[in-house]
């Protein structure tokens, strides 16, 4: 059972992922987390400020819930499940980020520069990680969708707009990372 | 009960993005350099097997636990607003290195920061909202 402390690797946990998309389609709902952003919304109450977010926001809690039990699994699966935060990526890419100024590679989880405590009171921090968040919200709901409703849901549905909408998605962050990167780090 | 399902789903869910290392900004930037096959396995093999799955309940017209039919709903048609909609998501997805699936998982694992990329995803689907009428769909 050790391999349970390990890095779960592809073939373990892409089909995972396709059982939860199953489960989902068999309890009549669909797999797709961004929706929740929406939700999210409208419990604020911005279902006063634009027709978009009117709408019961009830109808969704199951997937508010499912977001509850995604906070927990990574409880578990860090406290738990995990002997090892390191995640060990390609070499070659650990260099890359040395070189733009991420130390931390090949040594967390998460780069300390961004997600240390510490980054709540780094200026820069602040605004990549909000800047990032607001691109990732704006544009799931533009495209209506994200990583699980699209490159998941849509694409196992065969779906054309999805697989316009995951080009997307790679165009946008090999832009990032290819030309942005080395002028934000 | 329907709850305590959800609640599993999510767990599962939770574990395996944090698990498989998919809910790390590291394997995020990865990908996008293609120095890694991981996440194109993860995202690769789930969707192969998706594609059986769908095509199976398509096919074999499969009931829901609950005995109703299982409903897909084609996404309506248009291009702009997915390749636009999805280059935006795809800027903001390489630089906070997570999506909104993991970005909740990465809460429960104790990273503080991150709930400045929650709240700012929830703010940038605030304003969609408010100026979705002027955006080309």
């Amino acid at each position: 059972m050790n391999w349970i402390f390990e890095p779960w690797p592809w073939y373990i946990a892409g089909p995972i992922i396709a059982f939860i998309m199953f489960l989902l389609l068999m309890v009549g709902k669909s797999f797709g987390m961004s929706a929740n952003l929406r939700t999210i919304c409208t419990i604020c109450g911005a279902g006063n400020k634009a027709n978009f977010f009117k709408f019961d926001w009830k109808s969704q809690k199951w997937n508010l819930v499912v977001v509850i039990g995604a906070v927990i699994g990574g409880y578990i699966g860090s406290h738990y499940l995990t002997t090892e935060m390191a995640v060990a990526i390609n070499p070659d890419t650990i260099k890359d980020l040395n070189v733009l100024g991420f130390m931390s590679a090949g040594k967390s989880y998460l780069p300390d520069e961004l997600f240390d405590n510490s980054s709540l009171f780094k200026v820069k921090s602040i605004l990549i990680l909000s800047i990032g968040g607001f691109l990732v919200g704006f544009g799931a709901r533009y495209a209506g969708g994200c990583t699980s409703g699209h490159a998941i849901s849509g694409l196992s549905d065969l779906q054309l707009p999805s697989l316009i909408a995951v080009i997307g998605f790679f165009i946008g962050g090999l832009i990032m990372i290819h030309f942005l990167f080395p002028l934000i780090f | 009960m329907r709850t305590l399902i959800f609640l599993f789903i999510g767990i599962l869910f939770g574990i395996t993005m944090f698990k498989s290392e998919a809910a790390s900004w590291f394997r995020i930037y990865e990908m996008f350099k293609f120095e890694s096959f991981h996440m194109y396995g993860i995202i690769g093999s789930a969707l192969a097997i998706g594609i059986i799955v769908v095509q199976f309940i398509q096919r074999f017209k499969i009931k829901s636990f609950y005995g109703e039919e299982i409903k897909f709903y084609p996404k309506e048609k248009s291009f702009s607003r997915y390749i636009f909609g999805g280059i935006i998501f795809g800027l903001g997805w390489a630089l906070a290195g997570a999506c909104p699936g993991p970005m909740f998982t990465l809460v429960g694992v104790g990273f503080f920061p991150i709930t400045i990329v929650i709240i700012s995803s929830i703010i940038g689907t605030f304003i969609y909202g408010l100026f979705k009428n002027k955006l080309p769909h």
